[in-house]
């Protein structure tokens, strides 16, 4: 983790120097080809795994269920931020 | 929106070719190189920190605009926990990397997959697909439910590209500040959050 960090923060810093130049542009083309790349063989590693492929409906359905868990938890907490410091204001200035 | 649809069609390519035996033995024995990833991070890292609208918007802000994102991380993290105890065949602490990818498909399945193995992968990868998709598709409502930031925390890291224009439709042009933001602070916790559930 101390590593993945470490490398985003150096990535930060220096591109924060090269702010403005063609590298940094260039950075972005060169992420989107490296997820491409690395998603194509991600499905290639799923497509040849029979015991995946066999599931993949369960494994959607597990899939299903941890979004519904986030979604809940992260639309509350948006219902309540909202709620308290959005429109706690607005209130007041209507009293 | 294209470039989910591209991304997800290279996904979709790859599993048909290793469904159906089109490609050589080399690329089917294929081991996920940590260093590609490493490399992606640096490249992540660079195109954040190169971005001067968005360290401008951050600099901008007050306070508050932190809360956001953070009820999002926090919010998506005790709603998986929750949720976990009904999945008998995961533990908490793989469900909980999965929802930390809060929408931000690529990138986290990638992780998991080579800190997991590729089931768990494909599962964050549907998992974040949906998170976003439905962002997409069910913000005019959930404003109405839930207030206009209930489409920005559901977005999760999207709301600085993919989601932002529907957030910017739904919510209100004075959101899209907040949106950008709260996009580019949860994007950055992905692979940490990820990495450090994979590996307590």
């Amino acid at each position: 983790m101390l590593i993945v960090l470490g490398l985003m923060l150096s990535g930060v810093f220096v591109g924060y120097f090269l702010r403005g130049k063609k590298v940094a542009r260039w950075a972005g083309k060169a992420i989107s080809l490296a997820i491409f790349v690395l998603l194509f063989l991600l499905g290639v590693s799923v497509g040849v795994n029979p015991q995946i492929m066999d599931n993949l409906t369960t494994l959607g359905i597990e899939a299903i269920i941890i979004t519904i868990g986030a979604l809940s938890g992260s639309l509350l907490s948006a219902w309540a931020i909202y709620k308290f410091l959005f429109t706690a204001k607005e209130t007041e200035d209507t009293i | 929106m294209k470039s989910s649809i591209i991304i997800i069609s290279f996904f979709i390519l790859g599993v048909l070719l290793g469904r159906f035996d089109l490609l050589p033995a080399i690329l089917q024995n294929n081991d996920f190189s940590i260093y590609a990833l490493y490399v992606l991070m640096f490249l992540v890292g660079i195109s954040i920190g190169s971005d001067e609208k968005a360290i401008r918007a951050i600099r901008n802000q007050n306070l508050k605009i932190f809360l956001i994102p953070l009820g999002t991380i926090v919010g998506t993290l005790l709603g998986v926990y929750l949720i976990s105890f009904l999945l008998k065949n995961r533990s908490a602490t793989d469900c909980l990397a999965i929802g930390s990818g809060f929408g931000y498909y690529s990138l986290s399945s990638l992780f998991i997959t080579e800190y997991k193995g590729a089931e768990m992968g494909v599962i964050a990868l549907i998992s974040n697909i949906i998170r976003e998709l439905f962002t997409l598709l069910f913000a005019p409502l959930l404003v109405v439910w839930f207030g206009k930031l209930a489409p920005i925390s559901a977005g999760g890291a999207t709301t600085a590209d993919t989601t932002l224009p529907i957030i910017t439709k739904f919510s209100g042009k004075e959101f899209v500040v907040i949106a950008i933001t709260h996009g580019i602070l949860v994007d950055f916790t992905v692979p940490f959050l990820v990495v450090f559930f994979c590996k307590i």
